[in-house]
């Protein structure tokens, strides 16, 4: 491909609207050919829901695209397509048919579009996809399956399919996350190649503010769905000074903190290491009624640690003591027995069992509780325990006997934590309790959670929301690479000191 | 809420949740209207009742593996294989009926440990694993008889001549009254099981969710194995009646009752807006395909051609069960 005219994308006063949420507000942005530009913003911040837009994945917004100052409508995926703009998602493996070799992945828009004949010529096929991997200077065996490729690689492929063909606008959301220093250094030499080869812009969204300093020439900041400002990338700038642009007051600020008593050490881990090393060498603590938080970005190993400690994922090393003494976890139901509970991150597929009544969840991990010695279930105890978390929860529901699949997400959560205070555990593990919860549930369940503490529990608050960390915990650790950076008391940090460390400390 | 409340007093959600049982009343009214003499007769519901027993003691066992979240397409091959067993210890050996039928059920559940064994140790997914132990199973039984059928007067495979004869016990097993309610009594107790104990409920969380399941304390492959053994018990028994009234133990004599009843574990799944795998509306969708069966014939409809009907029947019945069911 030659050098052509530059292409120019202009997003006017685009805002989008979800259901109790205004994810994008009048958000103006631009870009040309021939440039890496970066979008940096804290989660919720409407990166990808602008990306999204972009894309053809978000059809109902209202504003202007402008392309080559042409307005033009993108509300489909292959609108966005035929424009030459390409996404690679962070979740690789929606993409990707992994039972399917490299190279009908890289030709897969060639396979459904392109085809004249109803044969494929494998031949063709295969030298068409190794000339664009090596135009691309990406060394993957066409012949493997995707299936057994690593992350990084399913990126490369993802990135030769987008842009084999006539693509203008490639948007990569968050593709560092995930990746190892050295995959990471080879996807910028990639990139890199990508513009100044093809007349093709970049946009990069990370949360990883070296690399972005590293690699992009412009950093657009967002925060709460507008666009606040612009950073050119010069030898001055720092990442505080992204940092503080990208921060602004929120609601987790106006948070009323209860001041709490805090006991003695409670729950006590020792050099915790996992079997796939995304937990490297973790110790922490949390005294009786404390709220510790672990916070960090995605992928430091906040989700992973959470499993290690509950028994969901494999342990090779370190020791896990509550009240002095040592629990021996070899499984969720040994954490169970042990007096712990688990909050889990993807509420809907992990947290709740969606089909099943309120009453049901609410008592499913302390259904011996309500059962005489034969094992039959005393209904009318159950029901009555259900009723009481659901007035005391607050959980709006018609009745103990809705299946939790029709209430809203913060209803799901509250229904999530209500079956640990049944079972009355003495460790409660929170991660990203407030995900996909509107701001009033998000309170209701701040309110829970500190409730708990004041009860005399221990708290663990995994959250990837520096805001929440300094709204509700007394203590938090950072992770970052897995290991533990930091150990800050929440009354004597800042959102800036946290992201310090959660970025490498850098 | 409010409209939440309202989709369930829907005219779809209706026909959904009562598909099996407006199809039960409906071919029941059809049939007596076309044979009143015949057809609507108490005899010919006994008749029914017991031409059932079987497909629901067997699809019992089946409620309780797709309950858990599992397959099985073995059902069949197993209750075959035990039919085998159980006449090999009465007409070979000569032995007692009840420690025969105690050690076929033993039998019987050695195997379902193998197949558990391929599921949850070696992660064979369900469909493929019971599909290796039928071929498996079909063969050892065969191979285990000699290749032909047991029954009484025969000779041993090694040509000598067999002592034992059918017992009176298994003869009664196999007749009404007694086939109804051992059936009875097998829905009874899987309803309560899976309805009113803990463990039934353990197993429906596994079932629905495993990961949820695992991450609520629940031991999860336990529960699958557990109710892998309850299935294999009444394959067992599916089996023994098979064989009792066969009065013998024939070639692939249970597998045909593999495919009607696991249609019944399906057709029962939505059956009053359970959504999930129940011991009623099981018997529910093994009642209608016997209706069915029976009436058919009744109507001298050719036996050639009853498959076909049937198919058509089983089509529609779930088509109206599942077609509102909502994508994720």
């Amino acid at each position: 491909m030659q050098k052509k005219d530059k292409v120019t994308l202009k997003v006017q006063g685009v805002s989008i609207e979800f259901p109790g949420v205004k994810a994008l507000s009048d958000v103006d942005f631009s870009i040309e050919t021939g440039e890496i530009r970066a979008i940096v913003g804290a989660n919720g911040a409407g990166k990808s829901t602008l990306m999204k837009v972009l894309a053809g994945a978000n059809p109902g917004y209202t504003g202007t695209i402008l392309y080559n100052d042409k307005p033009v409508d993108i509300r489909t995926p292959q609108k966005a397509k035929d424009l030459g703009i390409e996404i690679v998602y962070q979740e690789v493996d929606m993409a990707l048919f992994p039972a399917q070799t490299v190279a009908e992945n890289v030709m897969m828009n060639h396979l459904i579009n392109g085809m004249k004949t109803p044969f494929v010529n494998w031949n063709k096929l295969r030298n068409k996809a190794r000339e664009t991997l090596e135009r691309l200077h990406i060394q993957v065996d066409v012949n493997r399956l995707v299936g057994e490729l690593t992350l990084a690689e399913k990126q490369m492929v993802l990135i030769a399919r987008a842009v084999r063909e006539k693509c203008g606008f490639l948007i990569l959301d968050e593709p560092t996350a995930p990746l190892s220093v050295s995959e990471t250094k080879e996807l910028f030499e990639i990139v890199k190649g990508l513009i100044q080869k093809e007349n093709i812009a970049v946009i990069f969204i990370s949360h990883r503010l070296g690399e972005v300093m590293e690699i992009c020439e412009k950093v657009d900041v967002m925060r709460n769905g507008r666009m606040v400002g612009r950073l050119e990338v010069t030898p001055r700038l720092t990442s505080k000074m992204i940092v503080d642009m990208m921060l602004g007051k929120s609601f987790e600020e106006n948070f009323p903190k209860a001041v709490t008593k805090c006991g003695d050490v409670a729950f006590e881990v020792k050099n915790l290491w996992d079997q796939g090393g995304a937990v490297q060498d973790v110790s922490l603590n949390i005294r009786q009624g404390e709220i510790v938080g672990i916070s960090g970005l995605v992928g430091a190993g906040k989700t992973e640690l959470c499993k290690v400690l509950f028994g969901d994922r494999k342990r090779k090393e370190g020791q896990i003591f509550l009240r002095g003494k040592e629990l021996i976890i070899r499984s969720p139901t040994d954490a169970v027995k042990a007096g712990m509970g688990l909050v889990p991150e993807e509420r809907r597929k992990e947290g709740v069992l969606v089909d099943e009544p309120v009453y049901f969840n609410l008592s499913a991990a302390s259904l011996s509780s309500y059962c005489n010695p034969a094992g039959f279930v005393n209904k009318k105890a159950e029901l009555e325990n259900a009723g009481r978390y659901i007035s005391s929860l607050g959980i709006k529901t018609p009745s103990e006997h809705q299946l939790v699949r029709y209430l809203s997400g913060g209803n799901q959560q509250k229904v999530a934590v209500g079956k640990w205070l049944s079972a009355d555990c003495q460790v409660y593990i929170f991660d990203e309790p407030t995900k996909g919860v509107d701001v009033g549930a998000k309170h209701d369940i701040f309110q829970l959670i500190t409730d708990i503490a004041g009860a005399g529990k221990c708290v663990l608050y995994v959250t990837s929301e520096t805001a929440e960390i300094l709204a509700i915990t007394d203590r938090t650790y950072v992770m970052y690479g897995g290991r533990v950076t930091a150990e800050l008391r929440t009354a004597d940090t800042t959102e800036e000191e946290i992201m310090y460390y959660s970025t490498g400390g850098q | 809420m409010a409209d939440i409340k309202k989709k369930q007093f829907h005219v779809g959600k209706l026909i959904t949740d009562w598909a099996a049982v407006i199809a039960v009343v409906f071919l029941l009214l059809f049939f007596s209207a076309k044979m009143p003499e015949t057809f609507a007769t108490g005899a010919n519901f006994t008749t029914i009742f017991r031409s059932i027993a079987v497909t629901t003691v067997m699809a019992m066992g089946l409620t309780m593996t797709l309950a858990v979240g599992g397959f099985d397409l073995s059902a069949g091959s197993t209750a075959t294989m035990a039919s085998f067993i159980l006449m090999s210890l009465l007409i070979w050996y000569d032995m007692n009926v009840w420690l025969a039928i105690l050690l076929t059920i033993g039998g019987t559940l050695l195997i379902t440990l193998c197949t558990m064994f391929l599921i949850v140790v070696c992660k064979i997914p369900d469909l493929l694993a019971t599909c290796a132990m039928m071929f498996f199973l079909d063969g050892l039984s065969l191979t285990y008889s000699g290749g032909g059928a047991i029954s009484a007067g025969m000779p041993r495979p090694d040509g000598s001549q067999s002592l034992g004869s059918v017992p009176a016990v298994l003869k009664t097993m196999g007749t009404s009254p007694t086939i109804i309610v051992i059936m009875a009594a097998v829905v009874v107790f899987v309803h309560i099981f899976l309805n009113y104990t803990k463990y039934g409920r353990y197993i429906y969380g596994v079932g629905g969710n495993r990961t949820a399941a695992r991450l609520s304390g629940i031991p999860v492959q336990r529960y699958r194995i557990i109710a892998g053994l309850m299935a294999g018990t009444f394959i067992a028994l599916a089996g023994i009646l098979v064989a009792s009234r066969n009065q013998s133990a024939q070639i692939n004599g249970a597998a045909g009752f593999s495919m009607p009843a696991l249609s019944a574990v399906f057709i029962g799944r939505s059956v009053a807006g359970q959504g999930k795998p129940n011991a009623i509306g099981t018997l529910i969708g093994a009642t209608l395909v016997g209706v069915l069966d029976n009436g058919l014939v009744m109507m001298s409809v050719p036996y050639y051609s009853l498959n076909a009907i049937k198919g058509v029947v089983l089509a529609i019945a779930l088509a109206s069960a599942y077609y509102t069911t909502k994508e994720e």
